[in-house]
């Protein structure tokens, strides 16, 4: 607490130097940690929250944590396309959510898990298993005409494997969209 | 002891004292615990009616109104006060009806999703799914409604969960682990606020119904005249700022005076206190307050820099910013003589642009003298209501509020059939206060069977309708900005507003004679018991000064 008119705050503002605050785009992807109680229609909200207001919602996970009690949404959302402090004050006011945290990238592991199925007869087949071992993948499923690979990482990898394994023929590919935990031994 | 009678209990517990709802079969076991829990139960002739008249009742007392509603229809009737309510930040509890859960999602009689259809628009809302859960749900909803931000709850009970027996214990407090308003306001900010006002050159405070719902209008009024800022306020704001003060610039906005929005358009910084900066007055917002910095006080962090990108935010209860901020202010010891040239060019504009109409040449009466009239005929002590349109405006312009809870209007949603029913609820908050609701021949038409609710109860509400035989608002939108095209905007001479009343168990008059307005007005509200009035007012009369949609503040016509 500050004392009232204490000596060496009179002291007025230029308020030429003044700066806005807030409600610049970043140009960025952000990774939102979403800790919400587990109560019926939460993730309505939050889903609602976003068509109403114009957001778009890039990626969304959403499942039980350590407590019960509470589960966790992991949502990314385009900075360059949103103001991001405007989504997460407007999060706030959903009284089910607790607490949001935009997650720094350096400070953060982020992981998805994708599954790709691919067309692999005859050479394909040899080159598309050496791929699968250099991107750490597995194979969970393996046809005389296809194998199924899934492919555990941060975003940028899963899309590397996507543009490798494209050519010889992607049947499907089905992503989880990104899980988040904060680095050390905070809380996310 | 039943469920239902502890819902009663809980509402006592809140100090509730009357509610206003319509009965179904999905309340059926809630109306049965009304019949003798003592609590005060108006009968409304439609949910719309008993879900603004809730917030009338919020508006004019600053407690919170409590409607209900059964499921289906019932609910979807109430739809529209919940949006109301939420754009306006008011402060109500509604409990629907819902079908038993058995029942639910199978396209019940009478089902209707309703905290679907509900959930834009409330603050939050509760799927009772066990009958333990009432009391705790209750509680919270109240505490929700009314605090931080204000607005609707929405407690949908199956009807088979309100006839469970329940061992009911009073809740003490309630526990939201994601709800923790802010209030205090830091302390930092609020001195970079004092510092920056203090070093202003050319300052307006812009005050909204933040400064209503936060009781901040002392505050705000000391604060002004401890630093000598000129001050506007929105139309939801009007009464947080005496119109007899010498610092009042009138309201701002699109139909605000021209001294407002100019001094908006030339100031040097702009401190918002509970006001968001909506569309009705920004203007076009990229040439909106182009000199200004700005404070920006509200207690929803969410509406600070939504807009208009905030210098120095604050966030908090405007009441504890105002009593800070004036200490602060007072000990940073301003030269108020630098406001001197402000203050000639603000005594400047309105001398140019006072707020002016032409009388009628004969007895013709102008809306706009109806306004005044009322003011005369009341003493500007009246509670005002009012419905929406071009009466809404001219209300709002010519009434000059003193008090604030003394203009009670539906701001943000534009509700048209909003004034009738809040007149009533606001009349049965304030028995012992004159409640004159002003509304339009169209508006009053929306939600006129409430007047059967005033007579059957005695609420001695006093109707002015403007009748100008139009829906006065959209035939000038289309006389100024659609070639004079008037389409669908004709409504003709019905009903026969005096016939109406009389059917309705009112007093009904008809008004035309400009000359003796202000005594016809005055025997009208002597009259005891619920009175509608006709008063025939200038056909095609436009709301001016006027920022046309689009435009900027220093472009306004009329």
């Amino acid at each position: 607490m500050i004392g009232v008119g204490e000596p060496g705050t009179k002291e007025l503002l230029s308020l030429e130097e003044l700066d806005a605050a807030v409600g610049l785009r970043t140009g960025r992807k952000h990774v939102l940690s979403i800790l919400v109680e587990n109560k019926p229609g939460v993730l309505t909200r939050i889903a609602g929250l976003f068509a109403r207001r114009g957001f778009n919602i890039e990626t969304l996970t959403v499942g039980p944590t350590e407590d019960g009690e509470k589960s966790r949404v992991t949502l990314t959302v385009d900075g360059a396309l949103h103001p991001i402090d405007q989504v997460t004050k407007q999060l706030h006011k959903l009284i089910n959510v607790i607490k949001i945290r935009d997650l720094e990238p350096a400070g953060t592991v982020t992981r998805e898990l994708a599954l790709f199925k691919v067309a692999a007869e005859g050479s394909a087949r040899g080159e598309l298993l050496e791929f699968c071992e250099i991107f750490r993948g597995r194979v969970v499923d393996v046809t005389k005409r296809a194998v199924v690979i899934e492919i555990t990482g941060e975003q940028d990898k899963v899309e590397a494997f996507a543009q490798v394994v494209r050519p010889y023929g992607l049947i499907e590919m089905m992503r989880t969209g990104e899980i988040a935990m904060a680095r050390g031994r905070g809380e996310t | 002891m039943r469920a239902v009678d502890a819902v009663m209990e809980c509402l006592k517990a809140e100090g509730v004292d009357v509610v206003f709802g319509l009965p179904g079969g999905a309340n059926l076991p809630t109306y049965d615990a009304f019949y003798d829990a003592g609590i005060r139960h108006v009968l409304v002739r439609h949910e719309a009616g008993g879900g603004h008249a809730a917030e009338g009742y919020a508006k004019a007392t600053g407690k919170v109104g409590v409607a209900f509603a059964t499921s289906g229809p019932g609910a979807t009737n109430v739809v529209t006060p919940i949006a109301d309510a939420m754009m306006d930040s008011v402060p109500v509890v509604f409990f629907t009806g819902q079908v038993r859960t058995e029942l639910l999602g199978t396209d019940g009689f009478q089902e209707a999703d309703t905290i679907g259809i509900t959930m834009p628009i409330v603050k939050h809302s509760y799927m009772i799914q066990h009958p333990l859960e009432l009391p705790r749900v209750i509680h919270e909803a109240f505490y929700i409604a009314r605090s931080g931000r204000p607005g609707p709850v929405l407690i949908d009970i199956p009807v088979d969960l309100s006839r469970a027996d329940i061992p009911y214990e009073p809740v003490q407090q309630v526990d939201l682990p994601g709800y923790q308003p802010t209030v205090d306001g830091n302390q930092k900010q609020i001195r970079q606020a004092a510092k920056a006002l203090a070093a202003a050159r050319r300052p307006v405070i812009y005050a909204g119904g933040g400064v209503i719902n936060a009781n901040a209008a002392a505050e705000l009024t000391e604060f002004a005249t401890a630093g000598r800022f000129p001050v506007t306020c929105t139309l939801m704001g009007l009464g947080g700022f005496p119109a007899s003060n010498p610092q009042w610039l009138g309201m701002l906005g699109m139909h605000g005076t021209r001294t407002a929005n100019y001094a908006m358009d030339g100031a040097d910084l702009i401190c918002a206190v509970g006001a968001r900066f909506d569309d009705r007055i920004t203007g076009k917002l990229s040439e909106f307050a182009p000199h200004a910095k700005f404070i920006h006080i509200d207690v929803d962090p969410a509406e600070i820099s939504k807009n208009v990108p905030a210098h120095i935010p604050i966030v908090g209860d405007a009441k504890r910013i105002l009593a800070k901020l004036i200490v602060e202010y007072r000990a940073l010891e301003a030269d108020a003589s630098r406001l001197d040239d402000w203050w000639t060019q603000i005594d400047a504009w309105r001398e140019e642009y006072p707020l002016r109409y032409e009388d009628s040449a004969d007895s013709e009466i102008k809306p706009q003298y109806l306004i005044q009239a009322l003011h005369q005929a009341t003493g500007g002590d009246a509670i005002v209501v009012s419905d929406v349109g071009q009466h809404q405006m001219w209300a709002a312009q010519y009434y000059g509020f003193e008090r604030p809870r003394h203009w009670i209007n539906s701001g943000g949603l534009g509700t048209m059939g909003f004034g009738l029913p809040a007149a009533m609820g606001a009349q049965v908050g304030c028995p012992d206060a004159v409640v004159c609701a002003v509304s339009g021949d169209g508006s009053i038409q929306m939600n006129i069977q409430e007047l059967a609710t005033c007579s059957q109860n005695g609420i001695p509400v006093k109707v002015f309708i403007m009748n100008n035989g139009y829906l006065g608002m959209v035939r000038q939108w289309q006389e100024l900005f659609w070639d004079r095209r008037y389409s669908q905007v004709d409504m003709g001479e019905f009903p026969d507003f005096v016939k109406l009343a009389d059917a309705y168990g009112a007093t009904g008059f008809r008004f035309s004679d400009k000359n003796t307005l202000v005594d016809d007005m005055r025997e009208a509200i002597a009259t005891p018991g619920p009175v509608l009035v006709d008063v025939r007012v200038t056909r095609e009369e436009n709301t001016y000064p006027m920022i046309a949609p689009g435009a900027a503040a220093r472009d306004m016509v009329g």
